[in-house]
């Protein structure tokens, strides 16, 4: 068998075989799956029935307050007693709440109390007071001698659909919100991984120095050998866990939606709705509610995603997270082989992490002007292309720019390999000094 | 024939020449001792036998063939620098090992199971590394230097780190090493082990081969036609029973037997000695004194400094 391919075999299996890699692994996916789920969770708790009674002595809320409505689990009956009496039963466990409502004084907002035995939960708050709020703002409407009908229909909240043309002249319903999302969440996701898996070729090489063990293989394999198969090694670990973390994410998420379908479904809506009307959810609870246009926002967003060019942006995906890893771990593997120890590494690895860093923190900007000068340069410099492309590929980045973008990645990492190769190889073999950037000059320019 | 040799090798780093001009010539079949002071360039000249790094001039053959990588499997090399994997299992690490020297798998599998058993650590085969003691990984490491039967040993101070019994097993297999037909080149400080298993030597110093040549050649070539000679029965001194031109080195007694070192004179042998003093003495024992490779080396090393101090002056 080929010497290189012996040494990926051992970088990868010795990796994959460590426990830390096995519970990254599964406990990534339960945390991105996670997300999706514990709302789900948490809207199914609600569940819990109670029934109230209502003691409203205004007479303005009789029979305002409708049972279970969304599946809330409310059940409210009126009650005919004092407001001692109604305490009593509460006490007694026969009602969960006692929802008093004294009458105000002339022109004041009346001012209601729950009674019950254990705090009440924030749901039944919530549905109480948007219930009053309603209530309590139609009556000042018709004091003012204006129809609920009339105020929705001044009230205005444009829907923008926005359509991407393709070249061919069709046109494509296209989310922005997706697109940036889905991008930034890409751009993240190298981010992490070339520094998690970076550092783990720099500790890989530096344990090789330290353990001694490095004179022993280079008398067999070449120098940059073994540190091209550490850093193909460990690159096929990193790949390994993005699939894990794909494949185990949707499964988990899909075992979940046919566990409980319904509740997924209206929970997501609901949510997205939410956030959308969010600034003036207030005054809109009718218009939430209507399962129509939740339906309508959730099958927006299915369709938007599936207009996402999944190959192609999960090929770019690839491209970039291979190059831009290939680029940077060459580096981190000079530093572990010209440090002693570990402690030594902080000097060095600055300068490495600072363009990693900028990209990063200039993503958020790329994502406002994507095709902004800021941005073009950022995904064409290869330092900082493969995290800032990211953001860029969802709004329709020129070919030409894609195509320049990627083969300066490539002369970028078979230059920082070269560069490194070249410390490397004198790095790995020189015990006991301290090394600075001079020293490592000198290194680079030897021979043979 | 020689199995190696190396032609006019030169390595310079930046501001200092790691090696200048050193030529060897290593035989088939023998232990050959690569000497000098800390710093002199050994190390610097295996990593280049090793094809660790590349000379800057100069030419490397063996058998006869310009050095090249696929030479590596006729290799074996222990660094004075040496460790393996802590975390790795030692059987599996040997393993790995063997096959890096292109020794397949089947084959490296039942070497090592062999050679496991012979350096009586079998049972070590799937703990980590870092549970061995010191002496144990030594063995394991000389296991893998010697997995793939090459045909040229180098080994770099290959007792440091082992207590007497480990040395002497791995002497011993050195020697055996050798009478099954391989070629040892041998770095080390350690000059009683050089006179017991050294065939040839090179002495290196300041980055110059200062004497190469046989050992027991060296030793006649060094020697100070000095004899010691082991006596009773004369009260007087010794030393006025010899004319000019000898001197008395050393005299000492033990119970009743004295001891004399005697430095002749370039013109006389050991006979005349024992003529002169035959007549008066009872002799016990009497035998030349050949200079220890410690002497040699030395006289040789400081030889070199006093020259170079000179040139410089």
């Amino acid at each position: 068998m080929n010497k290189i391919s012996l040494i990926i075999k051992r970088e990868y299996l010795s990796r994959v075989k460590k426990k830390s890699f096995i519970i990254m692994t599964l406990l990534g996916p339960l945390l991105m799956a996670g997300v999706f789920i514990v709302p789900v969770i948490i809207g199914m708790k609600s569940h819990t029935e109670h029934n109230i009674v209502v003691l409203d002595e205004t007479g303005i809320f009789q029979g305002k307050f409708k049972n279970n409505v969304d599946d809330n689990g409310l059940t409210f009956k009126a009650f005919t007693g004092t407001q001692n009496a109604g305490k009593d039963s509460v006490k007694s466990g026969k009602f969960s709440a006692l929802l008093y409502i004294a009458k105000p004084a002339e022109k004041e907002t009346p001012h209601p109390i729950i009674y019950s035995e254990k705090q009440p939960d924030i749901n039944i708050k919530n549905y109480i007071s948007k219930v009053m709020n309603n209530e309590i703002e139609k009556a000042k409407l018709t004091e003012q001698g204006i129809s609920k009908d009339q105020l929705d229909a001044i009230k205005a909240d444009v829907p923008i659909t926005t359509m991407k043309i393709n070249q061919s002249g069709q046109e494509e319903k296209s989310s922005t919100e997706l697109a940036m999302g889905l991008g930034y969440f890409a751009s993240i996701i190298i981010y992490m991984f070339i520094l998690l898996y970076g550092v783990q070729v720099m500790r890989g090489v530096s344990e090789e120095k330290t353990s001694r063990i490095v004179e022993v293989i280079i008398s067999s394999v070449k120098p940059f050998e073994l540190m091209m198969g550490k850093i193909l090694g460990i690159a096929l670990v990193c790949l390994t866990q993005i699939l894990l973390w794909i494949v185990l994410t949707t499964s988990i998420i899909g075992v979940f939606k046919t566990l409980v379908p319904d509740k997924f479904n209206i929970t997501k809506t609901e949510q997205i709705s939410t956030s959308n009307h969010g600034a003036n959810s207030g005054t809109n609870i009718e218009k939430v509610s209507t399962p129509s246009s939740d339906k309508q926002m959730g099958n927006d967003i299915l369709t938007s995603l599936s207009n996402v060019n999944v190959v192609q942006e999960l090929s770019m995906f690839i491209l970039y997270f291979l190059g831009g890893y290939l680029l940077y771990a060459a580096l981190f593997a000079a530093i572990g082989a010209a440090v002693d120890s570990e402690t030594d590494t902080q000097q060095f690895m600055m300068p490495i992490t600072v363009p990693l860093i900028i990209s990063i923190v200039a993503a958020q900007a790329v994502m406002q002007n994507p095709d902004g000068p800021l941005a073009v340069w950022l995904s064409i410099i290869p330092l900082t292309s493969p995290i800032v492309m990211m953001v860029r590929l969802p709004f329709n980045v020129p070919t030409e720019q894609i195509v320049l973008s990627l083969s300066l990645l490539v002369l970028g990492f078979l230059g920082t390999t070269w560069l490194a190769s070249k410390i490397y190889r004198t790095g790995i073999l020189m015990y006991g000094k301290k090394v600075n950037y001079k020293e490592m000059w000198k290194w680079i320019k030897y021979k043979g | 024939m020689d199995i190696f040799v190396a032609n006019e090798v030169t390595k310079r780093y930046a501001a200092q020449t790691a090696l200048n001009k050193v030529s060897i010539n290593v035989p088939e079949n023998s232990i050959y001792g690569l000497l000098g002071p800390n710093g002199a360039g050994k190390t610097t000249l295996i990593r280049i036998i090793n094809q660790i790094i590349a000379p800057d001039e100069g030419e490397l053959f063996i058998y006869g063939e310009k050095l090249q990588p696929k030479h590596t499997a006729l290799i074996g090399y222990l660094p004075e620098e040496r460790g393996l994997y802590k975390k790795m299992a030692v059987g599996e690490q040997a393993l790995y090992l063997a096959q890096l020297k292109g020794v397949p798998k089947p084959v490296a599998l039942k070497k090592l199971k062999y050679l496991f058993e012979k350096f009586e650590i079998q049972d070590w085969w799937n703990k980590n590394v870092e549970e061995l003691s010191k002496g144990m990984q030594q063995k394991v490491q000389f296991i893998v230097t010697i997995i793939h039967e090459p045909k040229l040993l180098i080994f770099d101070e290959p007792f440091s780190g082992f207590d007497p019994i480990n040395a002497t097993l791995i002497r011993d297999e050195i020697l055996e090493l050798r009478r099954n037909g391989a070629t040892v080149i041998f770095s080390t400080h350690n000059m009683a082990s050089v006179e017991e298993l050294c065939d040839d030597i090179a002495l290196i110093n300041k980055s110059k081969k200062i004497l190469e040549g046989k050992v027991t050649d060296i030793k006649k070539t060094y020697r100070s036609n000095s004899y010691e000679l082991s006596y009773n029965g004369y009260s007087e001194n010794i030393f006025s029973l010899l004319p000019g031109g000898f001197t008395l080195l050393k005299e000492s007694t033990v119970e009743h037997m004295r001891t004399a070192k005697i430095k002749l004179p370039a013109n006389e042998g050991p006979n005349a000695l024992l003529q002169l003093v035959l007549p008066h003495v009872e002799v016990h024992a009497f035998k030349e004194i050949l200079p220890s490779m410690n002497d040699i080396f030395i006289e040789k090393v400081n030889e070199n400094r006093e020259s170079i101090t000179a040139n410089h002056s």
